[in-house]
């Protein structure tokens, strides 16, 4: 996208400082009112944004930047320390029980992506720790949700425990359970229906579903592409669910994916993976430094970060 | 009302200061209208106000909704809605898009809608790459009472498309709504796709099809502008479908798109089953974007 890097634009913002030689309040402020334009373009939440450009205001008005001979590659490394930070870390993995299966459970709005991602999660347990996944279809609402899980299952090899659609999530996923301790499953992978979180009865369906599988993981599932309501859906899945992780979806479009932040900001759960095109490989660690420099639009930073 | 809900917002300000314009523009960024739009807005909106001298609630409401609504509709431009054409059956619609934006349940909804309006209509699953796709397309055919063409598993969805027009010509049926793969905007092999598509229905039909619509997922943010520009450099889109807004998301984006590019929402997606489809209407989609302070 048509997007001038930050980096660039706070440099822009800052220029002829030098010839001015102090900085001054006001020079920081439109320093970071380039940043807030960028992070707002990007879809990180407004509210996020107020908290996030309040805590480089702080550190910006601090002796590392106001003494500093080049105050603009400063305030950038600033900005991507503390986004790096929010970020959190990279690598984290799934949670594993002590004794066979670790069930995961996967969660969000409709179309993000889960029953893919469902698949994508079975394909790399396989690829890693030789895993023997159980597939769970607990999706009885959208048409063919179970079909699509179960081309999934047989692409993979891996076996699909299903009722069809007359049976409650409930009783599907209480059934999948045992026959995963009848098989010996080391891993069991439920899909759920996509739901709004505002959605009552639907999110106490996920409620019972967590109740009777006891999930290791409660994965929510998210798109990338999300605007600003990203912060108010995590919010309310998290509220709802207590969710371990996320995964984010459709990275391999060209969006900033802001959302990244919110969620990160507004759950403080860590994200996990990401997914990164519709082949069931298509899901790679997160790393937090890429995201941020890809929220900001600087693929250009480092290099200037190295200058400085 | 759109009235009454308004004098509730203007109900919770007591003075019309600077702070007003500031949550207001807080309120359109939140909706997704975007940062540059959002500053237009209330800038144009300020400026308003000055020159009209509102001071009152009152005043200002009028000059809001004038401006929100005058902003986005085209003065002079008759019905927007979704175009038939009788002598030109079966009339065309291709539905365009990125992955699980809801194309396929659009296409199950809307072809429900036509039917009880006495057409007749045929479905053409040109998604034969997604798993489980077709299935759910005759699903939703087999739920609506109409016939769906399909392919052999992993046909060129060419193919499929070009079987569909012709049996839909010979069958003489008013309406063709063809459903295809979600593609990102940036996977150049996938938009080539779809040209194909585009140019198969044309060797056939050379004016059609009748409606190209991009089915635009509403929680989606400003990466909307981008789908936008990309599907219409491809297949020149005629409308937007924008759906999921019986969520938490107001689809902001739209009123940029309509600046920028003059394209029309035409229908909005408000929920999963067959009725959930509607017409836009603009008033209310000026209202949704005030959800959060009303
Ligand atoms: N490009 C791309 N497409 C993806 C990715 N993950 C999923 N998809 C596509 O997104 C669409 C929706 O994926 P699903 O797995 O059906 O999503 P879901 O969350 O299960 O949807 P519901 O069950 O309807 O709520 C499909 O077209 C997938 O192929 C990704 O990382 N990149
Ligand atoms: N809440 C809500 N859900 C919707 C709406 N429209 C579609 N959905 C849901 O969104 C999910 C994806 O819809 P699909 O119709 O499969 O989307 P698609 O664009 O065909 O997806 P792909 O073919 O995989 O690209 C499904 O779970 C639908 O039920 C809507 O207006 N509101
Ligand atoms: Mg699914
Ligand atoms: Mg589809």
């Amino acid at each position: 996208m048509a997007f001038e890097g930050l980096s660039e634009r706070i440099q822009n913002a800052l220029s002829g400082l030098r010839k001015k030689g102090k900085v001054t309040q006001t020079d920081i402020n439109q320093a970071t009112r380039e940043i807030r334009l960028a992070l707002l373009e990007a879809d990180v939440n407004f509210k996020v944004v107020k908290e996030f450009i309040a805590k480089i205001k702080e550190r910006a008005l601090g002796s590392e930047v106001l003494d500093s001979l080049t105050p603009g590659q400063q305030i950038i490394k600033i900005v991507n320390e503390e986004l790096t930070q929010m970020m959190g870390e990279s690598a984290v993995a799934l949670n594993k029980s002590d004794k066979i299966p670790t069930v995961i459970m996967m969660v969000g709005l409709q179309g993000t992506g889960k029953t893919t991602t469902a698949g994508k999660l079975a394909n790399r347990l396989m690829a890693e720790q030789k895993a023997r996944p159980l597939l769970i279809a607990a999706d009885i609402y959208r048409p063919a949700a179970v079909d699509q899980l179960k081309v999934i299952g047989n692409q993979l090899e891996v076996p699909v425990y299903e009722e069809g659609v007359n049976n409650s999530a409930e009783d599907i996923v209480r059934h999948g359970m045992q026959q995963a301790k009848e098989n010996k499953n080391d891993y069991v992978i439920i899909d759920t229906a996509g739901r709004l979180e505002i959605d009552e009865s639907l999110m106490d369906e996920l409620k019972n579903v967590k109740e009777i599988a006891q999930p290791d993981n409660i994965v929510l599932v998210a798109d990338a592409m999300t605007g600003q309501a990203a912060a108010t859906v995590a919010d309310g899945f998290n509220q709802a669910l207590d969710i371990t992780g996320v995964i984010l979806t459709k990275l391999d479009g060209d969006t900033r994916g802001g959302a990244a932040l919110s969620i990160r900001s507004i759950t403080n759960k860590p994200i996990l993976y990401v997914g990164e095109g519709e082949k069931l490989s298509d899901l790679d660690i997160f790393h937090p430094d890429r995201m941020s420099n890809r929220i900001l639009g600087m693929g250009d930073m480092m290099s200037l970060i190295e200058k400085a | 009302s759109f009235g009454d809900k308004l004098n509730a917002f203007f109900a919770n300000f007591r003075r019309i200061d600077e702070d007003f314009f500031d949550d207001l523009e807080d309120l359109l960024i939140e909706s997704d209208v975007g940062y540059e739009t959002s500053m237009n807005l209330v800038e144009a909106l300020r400026d308003e106000a000055k020159l009209k001298n509102a001071k009152s609630k009152q005043a200002l409401k009028e000059v809001i909704v004038e401006k929100l609504v005058g902003l986005y509709e085209n003065p002079g431009e008759e019905d927007e809605g979704l175009t038939y054409n009788e002598a030109n059956k079966p009339n065309i619609y291709l539905f365009v898009g990125v992955n699980g934006s809801g194309k396929t349940t659009t296409v199950g909804k809307l072809a429900a809608q036509l039917r009880s309006q006495g057409k007749s209509v045929m479905l053409v699953a040109a998604d034969t790459f997604r798993a489980g796709a077709v299935q759910q397309l005759v699903q939703w055919g087999e739920r609506v009472g109409v016939n769906v063409v399909t392919g052999p598993e992993k046909a060129d969805p060419a193919s499929v498309v070009f079987e569909g027009v012709k049996r839909a010509y010979d069958q003489e049926v008013d309406y063709l709504l063809i459903d295809t793969a979600g593609r990102l905007q940036n996977k150049v092999n996938l938009m080539n796709e779809l040209d194909k598509i585009k140019r198969t229905i044309q060797k056939t039909f050379k004016d059609q099809p009748e409606e190209t619509l991009l089915v635009l997922d509403g929680s989606t943010g400003q990466n909307a502008m981008s789908q936008a520009k990309e599907f219409n450099q491809v297949t020149q889109i005629s409308g937007i479908v924008l759906t999921k807004l019986d969520g938490s998301s107001r689809g902001g984006i739209v009123i940029a798109i309509r600046n920028e590019m003059n394209i029309p929402v035409k229908l909005v997606g408000l929920g999963e089953q067959v009725g959930d489809l509607a017409p836009f209407d603009t008033e209310k989609f000026a209202l949704g974007l005030f959800k959060g302070l009303i």
